[in-house]
């Protein structure tokens, strides 16, 4: 089904802060099977300039959606969950993410376009500290296959 | 940050050698746990099977996260990446073997831009696919 161009420009703010902690980072780190120390031991982040652990490049994966998860589930929108495949993925970073960090992550749907029989829809979400320290913006194409057929 | 490649010591064209990165079933589960990300086609043979996959499939961001680390390990800090960003090709089947699959990843520098940037052009292939395109990433050197 075709999805609704309504949404396009919809702004969805995450509803709490997502307080980044050293455990978390160190979970994810081991789940990528990652070893690196700046990854897990304070003291080898601070020598290489950072001043807690820092989280690997894709990390702002698992907090940067939940705003946008409420528009995707909303009837309205029309996409069919069961054909979403994950289309294309980008971090754009103006400083690292460090354990510390209390982040707001507000979601934008900026593009819903038909190539051939998919339909593509883009969110974008801009992160930044509840200082409002900008800190990376994530771009999140997921494609809802045979969706403009 | 504190990168431990030099940007004067790379040279737009230069090869960084291939690295295999083996994933297995319970690397999937790990992940699926530490994204949150637990639709079942990434643990569940059956649901996989159910809805037209040859077996269950690696999270695409697990494999985006591997090629990232072939970049941190690369540049010496993962801080040094300033941008990184893929498209999602083709999928990696991870069979329920002693084998599992394997993502091999391997880069090329492509541009150096001002301020000790370089754009590092990655390619991801596991089995006879590509599995992610226009793979790159921006990274600052010392």
């Amino acid at each position: 089904m075709a999805l609704n161009r309504d949404f396009v420009g919809r702004t969805y703010p995450a509803s709490t802060s997502y307080e980044v902690c050293r455990v978390k980072i160190r979970e994810f780190a081991a789940a990528i099977g990652d070893h690196n120390p700046i990854y897990r031991d304070p003291e080898a982040a601070r020598a290489a300039g950072h001043p807690d652990v820092v989280a690997p490049p894709t990390f702002p994966i698992v907090f940067s959606l939940s705003g946008a998860g409420e528009a995707l589930a909303d009837p309205e929108l029309g996409l069919d969950f069961a054909m979403v495949v994950h289309g294309e993925q980008r971090f754009a970073y103006t400083r690292p993410i460090h354990a510390g960090d209390q982040l707001l992550c507000t979601s934008t749907i900026t593009e819903i376009r038909s190539v051939g029989r998919n339909e593509l829809l883009t969110i974008t979400s801009e992160v930044s500290t509840v200082e409002g320290e900008p800190v990376c913006t994530t771009y999140n194409v997921i494609i809802e296959r045979g969706g403009a057929a | 940050m504190t990168a431990t490649v030099k940007y004067d010591e790379v040279e737009v064209g230069q090869e960084i050698p291939a690295v295999d990165y083996p994933v297995h079933r319970v690397n999937l589960v790990m992940y699926a746990g530490a994204s949150g990300d637990f639709n079942p086609i990434h643990w569940n043979e059956r649901h996989a099977k159910a809805v037209g996959l040859p077996d269950v499939i690696a999270h695409g961001m697990f494999t985006m996260a591997e090629a990232g680390r072939f970049v941190t390990d690369w540049a010496g800090d993962p801080g040094a990446v300033l941008d990184y960003g893929v498209r999602f090709s083709s999928m990696v089947v991870v069979p329920d073997n002693d084998e599992g699959a394997v993502i091999t990843v391997s880069g090329v520098v492509e541009g150096k831009l001002d301020d000790n940037r370089v754009v590092i052009a990655l390619t991801a292939r596991s089995g006879d696919s590509r599995v992610l395109s226009r793979a790159k990433a921006t990274v600052r050197l010392a």
